[in-house]
């Protein structure tokens, strides 16, 4: 729009307007702002990150020392050698990013719409597993799948364990040391990273919309579908990113609750770096697994199409 | 599609509703009738947006019993009652366009060609170009206009309106209620309308009940709920209204005028404006709206004509608003009585400290129960807007 003028005289030269430039202090001010994190991030992740690259493509050993030599083929080695381990990584990642929406959706509805004044002590209780130690609690699932513990037990009492070991989750009558375990393990520990943005999404739809929902014919289940679960999408989205990306680079709970048989791709890294010392391999594999899980996210974000919810 | 025979009303049997030990809904009987457009007009609080939500089967009544037509639909859940609402706030689906929006409850009834009645619908409130817009586009008055048309499009039995023009600015709300009034007439639906405005209710509805602490204080045709007001509260939150506390002389015959005295002179009330109570003698108010008042010079006090109501006072104030003055005037028979006098003829005279007569044809004159509260439904600053 165009401003609306009330005289029609010619403006008067005197009063041409001067637009004053911002003083140079005040346009640097945002990359003022911006300078700590920039320096953090270049230290501790953008150098990090060329040198693993270069470390990729380096051979030698240990003894003579590591050559950039431009040795692609590691890749391709890294690779063959530890597909399954890839694969293996992605399915629990994904099982368990499953088993945290399925697990996190009501109990994030609960809370945003029907907790009352029980909210921010249901929320407090989300993250209170986080006072404790990541690998203090990760320990504690090793004594509560042990194989005399009352879990055990009582899966074991109504046969679940059967069916499990008949889809090959679970061996015998064990649990610990199985697919099971691991994927349990990395649900539990990243269930509050599902919940809290499910929280943050679902409390933020305005409860008149299911009003108006219900008003207009939906019976509740169809209000669910067809405005709930749209309408807290951005939350579906960041949650499952929050637990898939760091669950499939995950070795602790691998290390801790599975065996050989269950080794994730984190658990190879960890290994080539601080055991076998073959630095380019796990340099290699690294980069792999980056490239994996941006693909992944990449087509996920995609299709999820929440461009406009965010 | 509605049905035009009579069996559409919406009765209400002694519903009310209760939060704990708050009455929020006192046992309350209405019916209001097919095709009418129905407003309950009250401040915030008096119960009228929980009456609308019971309807609307959002709220669930702790007694009594919901009638549309024959059908009791009490116990029905809102997406089962033939009923839709304009939600105050609107609650346009977000992640829906328009025609989305507006198709949303023919789609959840099954139905699966709607492109024409959407089309006419936007048509109806004028919005055909926004159909793929998504409703953070569109101006206060768009999404307004899509929430009626959201509802509209099912052919309810029964339109609620919950405050819908309370978010906009007032030019826009004027036109929106001609809109609405517009629309009703073109569709014909029953339209019950709660709002807090009250010329908002008497521009638009055929039938005002008016609220007051979860009870309906009266029911009646916006004019005769203004000339005829039964409470202290309905003469108050209608328009205003100048209440003058008198002692009754002379009940005289039945259909006879009402005599009474108040502040040393006398002043006649027609029986049959008068609620029971202040024909039992006594104690009674005495109401008079400001513009059926004349304001005479107390030196013309002689050339007023004889039968009129007349009492004297002094002007304390006087506020001149373009098509008429405004005067505050004190007498003994009461202070601060209201005076609009048109701008016709202007007498210098009538300033400030001026010895006045006010004078009025006693058939406006109207008499209510002293036994109530002088000042109950005066509009305060909290409530207003």
């Amino acid at each position: 729009m165009s401003t609306p003028t009330l005289t029609k005289e010619a403006p008067q030269p005197v009063e041409e307007p001067v637009l004053r430039k911002p003083s140079t202090r005040k346009r640097l001010v945002p990359y003022w702002l911006l300078l700590p994190g920039i320096i953090w991030l270049v230290v501790f992740f953008a150098l990090p990150l060329v040198y693993q690259a270069s470390t990729s493509i380096q051979t030698g050993s240990l003894e003579q020392g590591f050559q950039v030599t431009w040795h692609f083929q590691t890749y391709w080695d890294a690779f063959t050698e530890y597909w399954p381990q890839f694969v293996r990584s992605l399915l629990y990642a994904g099982t368990a990013t499953l088993l945290c929406l399925l697990l996190g959706y009501p109990l994030a509805y609960l809370i945003a719409f029907k907790a009352g004044r029980w909210r921010n002590l249901l929320l407090v209780l989300v993250i209170a597993p986080f006072f404790t130690s990541f690998l203090i609690r990760t320990l504690a699932w090793k004594t509560i799948l042990a194989d005399d513990s009352v879990v055990v037990d009582v899966l074991n009492a109504l046969h679940v364990l059967d069916v499990t070991s008949w889809l090959g989750w679970t061996e015998g009558e064990r649990v610990l040391a199985t697919p099971m375990a691991v994927v349990c393990g990395l649900t539990y520990n990243f269930l509050p990273f599902m919940i809290l943005p499910l929280y943050t999404s679902l409390e933020r739809i305005d409860g008149r919309l299911h009003e108006a929902a219900q008003d207009l014919y939906a019976s509740p289940a169809t209000t669910f579908r067809k405005v709930t679960f749209p309408l807290s999408m951005p939350g579906v989205v960041s949650g499952t990113l929050l637990t898939f990306i760091p669950a499939s680079g995950d070795y602790v709970n691998a290390e801790l609750l599975g065996s050989t048989d269950t080794k994730m791709v984190g658990n190879v890294i960890q290994s080539q770096f601080l055991r076998v010392l073959d630095y380019p391999t796990a340099a290699a594999l690294s980069f792999i697994l980056m490239a994996i899980v941006l693909v992944m996210v990449t087509v996920y974000i995609r299709k999820a199409g929440t461009e406009d919810l965010v | 599609m509605t049905d035009n025979n009579t069996g559409g009303d919406v009765r209400l049997t002694g519903i009310s509703k209760a939060y704990g030990s708050f009455t929020a809904v006192h046992p309350l009987d209405l019916t209001v009738p097919q095709g009418s457009f129905f407003a309950l007009l009250g401040a915030s609080g008096c119960g009228k947006t929980t009456t609308l939500r019971m309807i609307a089967g959002l709220e669930d009544p702790s007694t009594g019993t919901i009638f549309l037509g024959d059908k009791d639909v009490t116990d029905l859940p809102p997406y089962k009652r033939p009923v839709n609402t304009v939600f105050q706030s609107y609650a346009l689906f977000p992640h829906m366009d328009i025609s989305e929006n507006i198709a949303f409850g023919l789609r959840r009834r099954g139905i699966k060609s709607v492109k024409k009645q959407v089309d006419d619908m936007l048509e109806l409130v004028q919005l055909g170009d926004k159909a793929h817009h998504k409703p953070h586009q569109l101006s206060g008055g768009q999404q307004q206009r899509v929430a009626v048309a959201r509802a509209l499009i099912n052919h309810p039995q029964v339109l609620l309106l919950d405050e819908p023009l309370g978010a906009l600015d007032l030019k826009l709300r004027r036109q929106m209620q001609l809109e609405l009034k517009r629309i009703q007439t073109e569709v014909g639906i029953t339209f019950v309308h709660v709002t807090h405005d009250q010329e908002e209710a008497m521009t638009m509805a055929d039938q005002v009940a008016v609220m007051n602490g979860g009870r309906v204080e009266q029911l009646g045709a916006p004019a005769d709920l203004y000339e005829n007001p039964q409470t202290t509260f309905v003469a108050n939150f209608l328009g205003t209204s100048n209440l003058i506390e008198a002692e009754v002389l002379e009940t005289g015959s039945s259909g006879g005028d009402v005599l009474v005295t108040a502040g040393g002179g006398k002043l006649r009330v027609p029986g049959a404006r008068c609620t029971s109570a202040v024909r039992q003698g006594g104690k009674v108010l005495v109401g008079v709206r400001p513009e059926k008042i004349s304001l005479a010079h107390a030196d013309d006090a002689g050339s007023i004509a004889d039968g009129r109501n007349r009492v004297t006072g002094r002007i304390a104030d006087s506020s001149f608003i373009g098509v008429s003055t405004q005067y505050v005037v004190n007498s003994p028979a009461g202070a601060e009585l209201q005076v609009y006098e048109q701008n016709i003829e202007r007498d210098t005279r009538l300033v400030p400290g001026a010895e006045v007569v006010l004078h009025w044809n006693p058939a406006h004159t109207f008499g209510l129960d002293a036994a109530q509260d002088i000042d109950a439904g005066v509009e305060t600053v909290e409530d207003a807007g």
